[in-house]
């Protein structure tokens, strides 16, 4: 009752057909539309991309990083895609690879000369590593808190706040570890810039 | 460091005491038992019968069992084919994305079927949403349920008292999707929607910058493969970036969510079986062994990546932690993350074949990057995928068996099973088939003047990683990358337009993962035969016992020798030249 060719044409070539058929239509369109359904509906905000505004407009997601310029803005890490939010790729730089160190060095000494003249204690050993390192997103919407706080001497006075102002909305929009302990704690840089173009706009 | 140390045991802890509770349902499940969501599963379970044409109940031998497996896999392999080369045609196309070369959807093809996830293309470059949930998501189901089945079907075999049946391969595929896999994806995806990640079927955003500047936000039904992506251990991101990309993995909780997915499954198989077996010693015995293995691999990586790069340090960055910064290699890692759960993920996702990764391999540290080497060297055995690897895992049970028996002078048995001539045969075949595929394959692929098109890294320890990673990662199903190697070149994204497939890679690749899959699966069928018709001796006080640690100790001596005899020299000329010489190139 088992064997045979004819019990392959017979049995399980006809299951296998509608297994096919009946799981794609299940698995591949009723879980995945029911799944969206619900979605829209009870978490529309972040089904949908959580937006965050300026202005009332969308000016972004808080979740996808953007990259900043100028001395007037917190400024996100390096990253291999520009920000890119819908070509995304890994810089793939290797442990020993002498262009990964060229790039470091570069990044580092950009990073102390754009920071130094506002805060002329910072030496290149205060850098933390993720001010000069590219990330595995691409779009990294964080940074660390030991990176806001370097930076924050430089948008301060740019900005014209005192440096506890800027200090006091880098704490605002720091997410810290969920549930106290998983992850790391991170400032989120499109957040912090919203918050300091409202608190203190450049024109 | 204390706050790592403290995340990943927090971790370890929260997955030992979910490997009793799964396992008991699994084993309900696979034993044909009422469980608590009979009533509103069981009406549609019958249905299924009914509309497969099969009687529940009804036991394959084991070449009926793999019959219907291979059946089942071909025609769905045809299926997936289809859809790839169809994307014009498709509805849930909002980018118009034209379907990618030939070549590289043999590659796709192969690769979901097979539970590896190896992914030459960027799923927000290349896919439809059509294809993403009809094709791909569909055999992250599918391929999961298969591994599952065959696992469920050995355990039957080395229980039987007698006779030829294994159970019916549809049945264990139906109650497998429907009483384990879709549940749980369904709480998982919209638990992972509440926290950010996205789920919609729209148009990519574009949105104008708070400088001014312009941002397309590339968007999808999301969450819903993300659940049984990382569930079904199949790995393949929705995003080119994976679980790095924060549409997929918005925050420390969403990480620490999707870690458990991935490895909740495979550890509760452990319990599963020990129940099935009648001895839950047994089954603690063999996650003792995968839990040593496993936790060894993630010290490993965790201090390594602390430590910082070469590179890194020879730039003049200083790497230590302090107050508010990681320190540690952050390059090719997200903030949120840090190193200490990009080094827990980077563990699981190898021990496991999931093969979803939330940092760059191919920058993590030599030392670092030898443990995603050395875990898919051990064939997958550590949790490995869902079925899968218990089911090697069992293998070499089996071998350990096998060993210990000479070692002592005792005919070996197991589970008063007698290991015979043929049974060890099997065994060995099905031990040594993937290790020799990867060998040959990676051998071929580094020699071929063609296949060096593949490469990014160049010529150095970090190119030859890449060669040796993707035929490891493709014939152990598992499907992580040293993400420079490629088989596909897109000048244009997104979109495929101009885009061309590098058809020695392609097509390699393919087979390796088919042949890895499928050969093994075919070998475990015929031990799960082989031993189903044995009658079952009692223990008597020759007999080697295999739930203490005396062979939990064995067994993982086995397993590392295989692994690490194999192995060593490949893994010396990559990630370790790296990690040894600091030399720079």
């Amino acid at each position: 009752m088992y064997g045979g060719f004819g019990y392959l044409l017979r049995r399980d070539l006809p299951t296998a057909l509608i297994a096919v058929v009946a799981m794609t239509i299940v698995f591949g369109l009723a879980y995945p539309l029911a799944i969206t359904g619900v979605a829209q509906v009870v978490f529309p905000g972040q089904a949908n991309g959580s937006k965050v505004s300026f202005d009332g407009k969308a000016v972004g997601s808080k979740l996808i990083g953007q990259e900043f310029k100028g001395r007037a803005y917190f400024h996100s890490r390096p990253s291999a895609t520009g920000y890119s939010g819908d070509v995304t790729f890994f810089g793939n730089a290797g442990p020993n690879s002498a262009e990964l160190r060229d790039a470091i060095r570069e990044n580092l000494a950009a990073y102390v000369k754009l920071n130094r003249p506002y805060d002329h204690s910072l030496t290149r050993e205060q850098v933390p590593v993720d001010a000069v390192t590219e990330s595995a997103s691409g779009v990294d919407p964080q940074i660390s808190e030991a990176n806001a706080r370097i930076q924050a001497h430089r948008v301060a006075a740019v900005r014209h706040l005192s440096l506890d102002e800027v200090e006091g909305l880098i704490s605002a929009h720091t997410d810290g570890r969920s549930l106290g302990v998983l992850g790391e704690p991170g400032v989120n840089v499109l957040q912090l810039n919203i918050a300091l173009e409202e608190a203190a706009p450049l024109k | 460091m204390f706050e790592g140390w403290l995340q990943i045991a927090i971790f370890v802890v929260v997955l030992v005491a979910l490997t009793k509770p799964i396992g008991l349902y699994m084993a309900r499940v696979f034993s044909n038992q009422r469980v608590f969501l009979t009533p509103v599963v069981g009406p549609i379970e019958r249905l299924a019968y009914r509309a497969l044409r099969v009687r529940p109940g009804e036991g394959q031998d084991w070449k009926g069992y793999a019959r219907s497996l291979i059946v089942f896999s071909l025609l769905f392999w045809v299926a997936l084919y289809l859809i790839l080369r169809t994307q014009g045609i498709q509805p849930f196309n909002p980018q118009g994305f034209r379907s990618a070369p030939w070549d590289v959807n043999f590659n796709t093809t192969s690769s979901f079927v097979t539970n590896t996830n190896w992914q030459y293309y960027g799923g927000e470059t290349t896919m439809t949403y059509f294809a993403q949930m009809a094709g791909l998501a569909v055999q992250n189901f599918v391929s999961a349920a298969v591994g599952i089945a065959v696992v469920v079907a050995l355990i039957r075999g080395i229980v039987a008292r007698s006779g030829r049946a294994i159970g019916n391969f549809w049945q264990d595929l139906t109650r497998t999707l429907l009483y384990i896999l879709l549940p749980i994806s369904v709480i998982g995806a919209l638990f992972l929607v509440s926290q950010g990640v996205i789920q919609n079927l729209g148009h990519y955003q574009l949105v104008h910058t708070l400088t001014g500047g312009q941002q397309i936000l590339a968007q999808g039904p999301v969450a819903s493969q993300e659940a049984i992506k990382e569930l079904g251990t199949n790995g393949g991101g929705f995003f080119n970036v994976n679980s790095s990309y924060p549409f997929e993995n918005p925050t420390g909780l969403t990480n620490f969510v999707e870690m458990l997915l991935i490895l909740v499954i495979p550890a509760g198989l452990t319990y599963a079986y020990g129940r099935m077996v009648g001895s839950q010693r047994q089954g603690w015995a063999i996650f003792s062994a995968m839990f040593v293995l496993f936790v060894a691999g993630v010290a490993v990586v965790y201090l390594a990546e602390q430590h910082g790069s070469p590179a890194q340090h020879a730039a003049g960055l200083h790497t230590h932690a302090f107050a508010g910064s990681t320190g540690g290699n952050m390059v090719g890692k997200d903030q949120r993350f840090g190193i200490a759960s990009s080094s827990l993920w980077t563990a699981i996702t190898t021990v496991t074949s999931c093969g979803a990764v939330n940092a760059a391999f191919e920058s993590l540290t030599g030392i670092g990057g030898a443990v995603p080497f050395t875990n898919l060297g051990f064939s997958e055995v550590v949790f490995g995928g869902v079925g899968a690897g218990m089911y090697s895992m069992l293998l070499y049970v089996l071998l350990a068996v096998f060993i210990g028996g000479l070692m002592v002078g005792r005919t070996p048995e197991y589970l008063g099973k007698k290991i015979g001539a043929r049974e060890i045969k099997l065994v060995s075949l099905g031990v040594l088939f993937t290790p020799l595929t990867v060998l040959l394959s990676a051998g071929v692929a580094s020699a071929a003047p063609i296949a060096k098109r593949s490469i990014y890294a160049g010529s150095n320890p970090s190119g030859f990683s890449e060669t040796l990673y993707a035929y490891l990662s493709q014939a152990n199903n598992n499907g992580s990358a040293w993400a420079g190697y490629t088989g596909f070149v897109q000048p244009h994204p997104p979109g495929n337009a101009g885009a061309y497939g590098l058809s020695f890679t392609d097509l390699l690749g393919g087979i390796v993962m088919i042949g890895a899959r499928f050969a093994p699966i075919i070998f475990v069928l015929a031990v799960a035969g082989a031993l189903a018709g044995k009658k079952i001796s009692p223990a008597g006080l020759g007999t080697m016992r295999t739930d203490n640690p005396t062979f939990v100790f064995l067994l993982v001596g086995i397993v590392i020798l295989v692994g690490a005899l194999t192995f060593f020299p490949a893994i010396l000329l990559g990630p370790v030249a790296n990690g040894l010489s600091g030399r720079l190139f």
